[in-house]
């Protein structure tokens, strides 16, 4: 009974985000306020029939209702409750209802969060969510129904979660990532409800500033938990393969950084307003063409589930109806937006200009890398794949460059900055960058070019951003005084840069000095790996919930002196029959060491892989200081202050227009 | 000049010079860094280029798993049921390696005719066939029909997929 109930809410969704993307939307262009009124109550609705189909579905999976054959497929009445309740979006349509909600639940944010806002605005941008929304609800409900049944022949259990999905990164990764993914649907909102207004202006990008900070703050969360998830779990170490959907959820994160910056100028200096507009628009195509690739079977990989054709072709329609839609529409509208302000060559402006070239020419590069072969292969010319080193070797000069120029471009001043006095500036910053690199190089002991110029990157971004606080912190009542000072926005700047710097350092640091050896063991023997002795215990059986293990013990010792004890396992899990490596990791601030099981080769000899993996944790660390900037930054005064000044202005205002009157405020 | 030409033309100039290192450098990376597929019908034709990375891939055949047991050499035959190719590999299998199974290998030929591999994929489902895997097979598969309609020969000792 209560699948049909689901299914019933999503079908009413449908109808409502049918009715907000049409009322509200055709209110606010005849000026008619009675129809804009819709909007909110519709996006709300549309959110709890959204929220209910996924209860529904939910509830489905704790009571091990196998009539159902998504549950059926993805789950098993062994499964703890915790695994039934993250093996909703373990599969393909319980994944895309997970995106729906989430869209959804942008919708209804930007409904509660938006009342200080013109009401023509509000009412075109949920009506445009509006549109997307009812897009993925056709999406779900013709082809990818999470409710259908299996009667009458219900089976006695279920065909169990992919063991690699049984984990806890896969609980916590989905929702992240989508929140980042949609939630660029937001800014894509603005950018059209501002090309239908011909509005370009500052109070627009104030307006979508927030959104996209948060989005890419998600969207960085989520793209750290992939990785490390694919580290311990089925990586045996490895944290970016520059597999497709890797790639497909970085290429909406790079752009969508771009976004942010650009953002940033049209906020403080009403330029780059069109490159803003065309920017959010491609950076929610990214986000479907990820969608698309991962969820159309053209890929291969964990994440491909569906490989049936036909929700491919739909989604690459919805792909392309987005993007002629909006192109379109920017073609005919973007022109109208004309900017009179100045800049000089050597300006704040200018190295914001430089970082979103480099991040587009990054976006483009992972594009081609990761389009060039499925275009080949559709146009059937030849099988081919695109091997890491091609990302690397193109990837890293332009990280490279980014960091050496988001240095400089933190001390720049908007308008015009003196090349002299900027160069004078920079001195001491490159001075202590390159003892500091100098020494972090001889302290792991190795000079490839690459390590060079990653640390150095790394270590200038960072005494940049911290020389830049120390200077703008000085004031006559004291450090902490000047410290407090600064706005909430610049520490989001000063966190998000300093997580690139850790990241950057991480990544550079595993990536050079890392030490990876795979050794055949029986129980007994000792291996070196670095300054770490390995020796290898004994293996045993062991016994879990719905699983059973090889069961490994090693000690690991330094100098003579044991300080860990690993348990690597190789499960066997009871219903797929399927095996599964389970390393085990010693994990530290400054170094991992980590150990897997590999195949069992003789009676008692073991495959094993030992690793040492410096500042491997520095990966992730980076990613949430990222995002705590992005967070800090949305909580910055300004945006409410001036919110509040905009009600204040609108209160004696007709509704109508507000439009103006916001505009008057910025 | 105009200042605000000059600007353009500082920023078209700028956009240029990022497009063309951007399109020098993948271009670049793209000839070092593409690996084709070959499957083993091609590569016992001698069709595959020696000493190139290239990607080959198949079932693993029957009964071919052998193990070095004093270290991490493994050999083994990757076959699409017309042709079989020797493969060697120096390290640790994925979990779902397995005679019977669809496997991708990274690697090079040697003169000898044997696939040095560095990479071995089998996918992350035991229900999962890698798509060149799949597509060769379909093609041997097709061709032995096709032998066996000319020559009068049963295709009935073809394997079912």
């Amino acid at each position: 009974m209560y699948p049909e109930l689901g299914q019933l809410a999503l079908i009413l969704s449908l109808l409502l985000a049918v009715l907000l993307s049409v009322i509200p939307l055709v209110g606010s262009i005849a000026g008619r306020d009675n129809l804009q009124a819709f909007a909110r109550p519709l996006a709300s609705g549309m959110f709890v029939f959204v929220a209910l189909a996924f209860a529904v579905l939910t509830q489905a999976f704790l009571t091990d209702d196998f009539s159902v054959a998504y549950v059926a497929n993805n789950s098993n009445s062994l499964l703890p409750w915790y695994f039934k309740f993250s093996a909703v979006w373990g599969g393909h349509e319980g994944s895309l209802l997970l995106w729906i909600l989430m869209l959804a639940g942008w919708t209804l944010a930007v409904a509660v969060f938006s009342r200080r806002l013109p009401s023509v605005v509000v009412s075109q941008v949920l009506s445009i969510l509006g549109m997307v929304t009812v897009g993925f609800l056709l999406f779900i409900l013709i082809t990818s129904n999470p409710f259908d049944r299996l009667l009458p022949n219900v089976p006695a259990d279920g065909a169990d979660l992919n063991p690699l999905l049984q984990d806890f990164g896969l609980i916590v990764h989905p929702p992240m990532l989508y929140m980042g993914y949609v939630g660029f649907a937001v800014a894509f909102a603005f950018a059209i409800a501002a090309l239908i207004n011909g509005r370009l202006d500052a109070a627009w990008a104030r307006w979508s500033r927030p959104w996209t900070t948060v989005a890419w703050s998600f969207l960085s969360i989520g793209i750290a938990l992939g990785s490390w998830w694919a580290y311990y779990e089925l990586g045996w170490g490895g944290w970016w393969f520059w597999d497709p959907v890797e790639n497909a959820s970085l290429l909406p994160w790079l752009s969508g950084t771009a976004l942010m910056h650009s953002l940033a100028v049209t906020e403080k200096r009403g330029v780059f307003k069109s490159w803003t507009v065309l920017l959010a628009i491609v950076t929610f195509a990214l986000s479907l063409l990820g969608t698309f690739l991962v969820r159309s079977g053209v890929l291969t990989s964990v994440h491909a589930f569906a490989s049936d054709p036909e929700r491919g072709v739909f989604l690459l329609a919805l792909l392309a109806v987005t993007v002629i839609a909006s192109l379109t529409l920017y073609a005919f509208r973007a022109p109208v937006v004309h900017v009179r302000a100045r800049y000089g060559s050597m300006s704040r402006e200018i190295f914001l200009l430089l970082n979103n070239v480099m991040l587009v020419s990054a976006t483009l590069l992972v594009a081609v890398g990761t389009l060039y072969p499925l275009v080949l292969d559709y146009l059937e010319m030849g099988k081919l794949s695109i091997g890491e080193p091609f990302f690397n070797i193109t990837f890293s000069p332009l990280a490279v460059a980014t960091g050496l120029l988001m240095g400089a471009g933190i001390f720049s001043r908007w308008k015009k900055t003196d090349g002299g006095w900027l160069g004078r500036k920079l001195l001491w910053p490159l001075a202590i960058s390159l003892v500091v690199t100098a020494a972090v190089l001889v302290g792991y002991g190795g000079f490839t070019p690459w390590a060079c110029a990653g640390v150095f990157t790394a270590v200038w971004v960072a005494v940049a951003t911290f020389w830049d606080l120390w200077e703008k912190s000085a004031s006559r009542k004291g450090r902490l005084h000047g410290l407090k000072r600064q706005s909430r926005s610049y520490y989001g700047m000063v966190f998000g840069h300093l997580g690139l710097a850790i990241t950057m350092a991480g990544a550079t640091i595993v990536s050079n000095y890392g030490i990876e050896r795979d050794v055949r063991m029986v129980p007994g023997d000792v291996a070196t790996v670095g300054d770490y002795q390995f020796v290898f215990r004994d293996i045993g059986e062991r016994r879990g919930a719905n699983f059973t293990a090889q069961y490994g013990s090693f000690d690991v010792l330094v100098d003579g002196e044991k300080i860990a004890d690993l348990h690597p396992e190789k499960r066997q899990y009871s219903v797929g029959m399927s095996v599964m490596t389970e390393a085990d990791i010693d994990a530290g601030l400054f170094r991992d060491i980590f150990v897997a099981v590999g195949e069992r080769i003789s009676d008692n000899a073991w495959a094993i892989r030992l690793q040492y993996k410096p500042l491997v944790r520095w990966l992730w660390l980076g990613a949430i200081f990222m995002a705590a900037g992005g967070f800090l930054a949305i909580s910055d005064r300004r945006y409410r202050v001036r919110e509040r000044s905009a009600q204040k202005s609108n209160a004696g205002v007709p509704s109508g227009n507000a439009t103006e009157s916001a505009g008057a405020v910025s | 000049m105009h200042p605000i030409r000059k600007k353009r033309l500082t920023i078209v100039l700028f956009l240029i010079a990022g497009i063309a290192v951007a399109v020098g450098l993948t271009t670049y990376a793209l000839r070092q860094n593409i690996n084709l597929f070959y499957d083993p019908s091609q590569i016992s034709a001698g069709e595959a280029p020696v000493d190139v990375r290239i990607r080959a891939g198949g079932m693993v055949e029957e009964g071919s798993v052998l193990r070095d047991p004093e270290s991490l050499q493994v050999e083994f035959r990757v076959t699409d049921f017309s042709a079989s190719v020797p493969v060697v590999y120096v390290g640790i299998l994925p979990d779902l390696f397995a005679e019977g199974q669809g496997v991708v290998a990274m690697g090079k030929l040697d003169g000898k005719g044997r696939f040095v591999a560095d990479q071995v994929l089998a996918k992350h489902d035991e229900n999962y066939m890698p798509p060149e895997v799949a597509d060769a097979l379909a093609k041997s598969a097709k061709d032995r029909a096709e032998y066996g309609a000319k020559y009068g020969e049963g295709s009935s000792n073809a394997p079912t997929y």
